[in-house]
């Protein structure tokens, strides 16, 4: 049952083979077994999740129930969640028991699905290989040497260590592609503004948008039509008539014309990927879709451009952890900058620091322009880059990452490194587009490789159209890690 | 040396909306503390500002009220400081793209009009207050002020003695409260002054560098604060020193400023475009539909007061003071046909005995209608200056209108030519000092028998006919 898809434990439930309630005892039993080698989750609560599954089941028996009531979730540690701690993986907010539910969590509790606990995370999001959790590195279920890739690298290992069916989760450089990629699970990040962040504790806001990892495209649409939708408490939120999702996953690609950017197949490509994502073009080609050779020039620039913009916006979010009204407080101090100084210098782990720094630094006085300015400016670049691409193609495909997952501990001392493995991703935040990541094979090194399937704005049902198609075709997504 | 005092202000008007800026909270005074304080005053994790449009609305008043330009697309910025009163770290508040720029407000210093160009007004958000006292050792805070809406105007330096920043402030302080934006109470930090001051010799063209006097919360702090601050520069620069840029704080207790900070700890704010907000994009139909329910501004309405009403533009310019004020003289002169006559009495008897009583305007016991009915009786000569004022404060005391009191008290003027040269026939038999003095040349002795006559009339000889009856018996 635990290999099951949301789609088909969505069915039992509704043809009553199984209850709520045993489906997520059944879960946590799971979790209590893999959970202390995967460290997939920071909080897990058997009494409130039974709750929730009692609840289910009596909508279930009421005939209130909605598609997905009773279906167990995972939520990224970001998400307010009313009574559960919400730590965003720091030692910051290690104390803090949130009072209210966040957008994304109110639309999940309304459609009945039980939070099966809250998962691990890069803190504050930051993070590309889920070693910059206060509560531990996330492992790979694929490889316990191996990242779970960041920041979302919680939610990737539950999905793909079958401790959750699916999982919330929030990309604000790639932080769903990228660990969906490296545990072998579908990830989709929808168009910045579809889905409110509202209760999603900030990082970069003009790049946070939150999103799902699940086992299929299909279960990822199904969850996109929770979770997105407009909320009037996010000014950011696009207003917007609801739509299915799932309208157009069974659409024949015949005529689809996939473009592939030059640049995401250059030198910094790992063969094995490279090797990987040609044949999953190749797959689609076979289904009837035309390739079409596109560019991104300003692809190497979204580096640096992210550098900037994602720490200058964190700088400000940030500082609202200061120790007066919740969260960490240092114990001793002498006066109150001392006691910013040490709340913060605790609280904060050293990533979160850094880029705290350098977003202070390049907002200052006599440096804004020459570094925030001409960030934005590239940003505008990059989103014409995609508009020009757009003109001649239905959708973009390219590689993930450039290498599958890397060892723990191997980039963790250069940040720098680091930074650089997320060319393929952060130009889709710089542009608010949506963009998925799909299983399409394993590395020479065994772990996980993913296809990123990048969409036109609002392109999600064409995303996850092409993606379920290639799902019928292909069995990666069906691959679960021995355990 | 002749030395020249140049005054900048920014005022901070407190925009009287139902709700937060940013919040569906409440904005009302005087809370239990941190009880109008919501998750998003709180700056929980996750939680994000959303625009009170009404807040958007007002601003447009004020920006069409100085006759500015309506920026059609503004931008929130975040300003980074660190404070346990400002919980987000940063306050919003609009740094590249205000709202309103280019504006300009008319002021009166004696019988002198003058142009202050306002540079801007911006939209942004209250921080909480630090309470100090009330805790041993420790700092309270209380949210319930964070979020709520302000405009903060600056102006040009425009202005050259604490008095014309003092006109200043009360024509914009005049100006927002019969907009109707802002409830005006300084006590209650609605309308809250800093000012630039700097101090140059008199020809010169470049400004003197500039101390900023922050938080003056009357005019009258706001005038001594000026004065002491650029008599301070003065006296610095005379004795060989330097003004250094700073900010102050003003004593009223003392009556003098003292540093706060020096520029060396100013901070760097960090501005930049708060990526929670988009930027606000105003409509031409927005613009007009604000336009269409202004009321008329004070500067229009003096002007028809001249005209229509024939007062001095000074008078003008005081009973357009408040939009109660204008509203109750138009309504008076217009019953009454005596423009002059209400001018005066508003601003004379009527004002004393407010102030008297502690009360305003809008509290006046008599209204315009039944108070012109008073003026009537002046104009027509049935009452005199005299039993008018008497009249008018019984009308106060009884609500009763001044032909029932007239007719009540028998106090109509004596205008009978017969009764009143008796009245001066007795008067001069039984004063032959009087009499005699006058005739040898001492004019006061004429002023001395009309009141003689007055008094026998228990005051209700027409004056101007005992002056000239007299002088007619005495010649």
């Amino acid at each position: 049952m635990i290999h099951a898809t949301l789609k088909q434990l969505s069915q039992q439930l509704a043809d009553k083979q199984v209850s709520a309630v045993e489906l997520a005892t059944e879960y946590l039993q799971r979790i209590d077994a893999l959970n202390p080698q995967l460290n997939a989750f920071i909080t897990v609560d058997r009494d409130k999740t039974l709750l929730e599954a009692a609840a289910a089941d009596a909508r279930r028996a009421a005939g209130t129930a909605g598609l997905l009531t009773g279906a167990p979730i995972a939520h990224k540690d970001i998400f307010c969640q009313q009574g559960w701690k919400t730590s965003c993986g720091s030692k910051m907010l290690d104390n803090f028991i949130s009072p209210y539910d966040a957008h994304v969590i109110e639309q999940c509790r309304a459609a009945g699905l039980v939070t099966l606990g809250r998962a691990n995370m890069d803190e504050f999001a930051m993070g590309s290989s889920n070693e910059n959790s206060y509560y531990g590195a996330v492992k790979n279920p694929w490889d316990l040497n191996a990242i779970p890739g960041g920041s979302s690298g919680g939610s990737a290992a539950a999905v793909a260590a079958r401790l959750a069916p699916v999982a919330t989760a929030t990309d604000t450089g790639g932080s769903i592609r990228q660990p969906a990629s490296h545990c072998g699970v579908t990830g989709i990040k929808p168009t910045y503004g579809v889905v409110s962040r509202f209760g999603m504790v900030a990082y970069a806001s003009s790049l946070d948008q939150g999103g799902v990892m699940a086992q299929t495209a299909e279960d990822c649409a199904l969850m996109l039509n929770v979770i997105a939708g407009f909320d009037e408490r996010d000014s950011t939120s696009l207003e917007r008539a609801r739509e299915d999702y799932s309208r157009d996953l069974a659409q024949p690609l015949a005529g689809l014309r996939v473009g592939l950017p030059r640049e995401y197949f250059a030198e910094g490509l790992a063969a094995d990927v490279g090797r990987i994502i040609d044949n999953a073009v190749s797959e689609l080609k076979k289904l009837g879709a035309e390739v079409v050779e596109v560019s991104l020039p300003n692809t190497q620039l979204s580096i640096p451009a992210y550098y900037v913009i994602a720490p200058a916006e964190a700088s400000a979010n940030l500082s609202r952890f200061d120790g007066v009204r919740y969260g960490h407080r240092a114990s001793e101090y002498k006066d109150l900058v001392d006691m910013y100084e040490k709340t913060r210098a605790e609280g904060f782990g050293s990533e979160v620091k850094r880029r705290i720094m350098v977003g202070t630094y390049v907002l200052s006085h006599g440096y804004y322009d020459a570094y925030y300015i001409k960030a934005q400016k590239i940003r505008r670049l990059i989103a014409d880059d995609f508009k020009a691409a757009f003109a001649g193609c239905d959708v973009i495909l390219g590689p993930v990452a450039p290498t599958a997952a890397f060892n723990l501990g191997e980039k963790s001392g250069d940040p720098v490194q680091m930074y650089l493995s997320d060319i393929y991703t952060l130009s889709v935040n710089l542009a608010g587009l949506p963009a998925m990541s799909v299983p399409a094979g394993f590395a020479d090194n065994g772990r996980p490789v993913g296809l990123q399937i990048i969409g036109n704005y609002f392109g999600e049902a064409k995303m996850l159209n092409v993606a379920h198609q290639f799902q019928q075709v292909t069995d990666w997504h069906r691959k679960a890690p021995a355990l | 040396m002749k030395w020249e005092v140049v005054i900048g202000l920014e005022v901070h008007v407190q925009l009287n909306t139902v709700s937060k800026i940013f919040s569906g909270a409440s904005t009302a005074f005087g809370a239990e503390p941190n009880t109008q304080a919501s998750l998003v005053e709180l700056a929980l994790p996750g939680v994000l500002p959303v625009l009170n449009k009404a807040v958007v609305d007002k601003a447009i008043r004020l920006g069409l009220a100085l006759d500015a330009t309506i920026n059609q697309k503004n931008v929130f910025a975040r300003k980074n400081y660190f404070y346990p009163d400002l919980p987000k770290g940063y306050q919003i508040s609009q740094m590249e793209l205000p709202i309103v720029e280019h504006g300009k407000l008319n002021i009166l210093v004696g019988d002198e009009e003058k142009t202050v160009r306002v540079t801007r007004a911006h939209m942004e958000e209250d921080a909480g207050k630090s309470l100090h006292e009330d805790f041993h050792g420790m700092t309270g805070i209380d949210l319930n002020r964070a979020g709520t809406p302000l405009l903060e105007v600056v102006s040009e330096p425009d202005m050259r003695s604490a008095e014309e920043a003092v006109a200043y402030a009360k024509a914009l302080h005049t100006l927002v409260t019969w907009l109707g934006i802002c409830d005006g109470n300084m006590q209650e930090g609605s309308f809250r002054v800093d000012a630039n001051v700097s101090v140059r010799p008199f020809g010169q063209a470049e400004f003197g560098t500039r101390r900023e006097v922050k938080n003056l919360n009357s005019f009258r702090f706001l005038e001594q604060a000026i004065k002491y601050e650029a008599q301070w520069q003065i006296e610095t620069i005379e004795d060989g020193g330097k003004v250094q840029q700073a900010t102050v704080l003003f004593d009223p207790d003392s009556g003098e400023t003292r540093m706060m900070r020096s520029k060396e700890d100013a901070h760097d704010y960090r501005y930049f475009p708060d990526p929670d907000l988009l930027p606000v994009r105003i409509s031409d139909e927005q613009i007009a539909r604000v336009r269409g329910e202004m009321p008329e501004l004070p500067a229009q309405m003096k002007a028809r007061f001249v005209d229509a009403f024939g007062v001095t533009p000074y008078d003008a310019a005081v009973l357009t003071g408040s939009r109660a004020l204008a509203g109750y003289f138009e309504a008076m002169a217009t019953a009454s046909a005596q423009g002059k006559l209400a001018a005066n009495w508003l601003i004379g008897d009527v004002a004393a005995r407010l102030n008297r009583e502690g009360k305003d305007i809008a509290e006046l016991p008599i209204d315009a209608e039944r108070l012109s009915g008073l003026l009537v009786r002046i104009a027509d000569g049935t009452l005199s200056n005299k039993l008018a004022k008497q009249v008018f404060d019984a009308m106060w005391d009884s609500g009763l209108s001044a032909d029932v009191i007239i007719e009540r008290d028998g106090l109509k003027q004596v205008s009978d030519v017969g009764a009143i040269e008796k009245m001066v026939e007795e008067v001069l038999a039984a004063n032959p000092k009087a009499v005699e003095e006058f005739r040898a040349g001492k004019e006061k002795a004429l002023n001395a028998l009309a009141g003689q006559v007055m008094k026998a009339s228990k005051g209700k000889a027409n004056p101007a006919q005992v002056q000239e009856i007299l002088k007619q018996k005495l010649a």
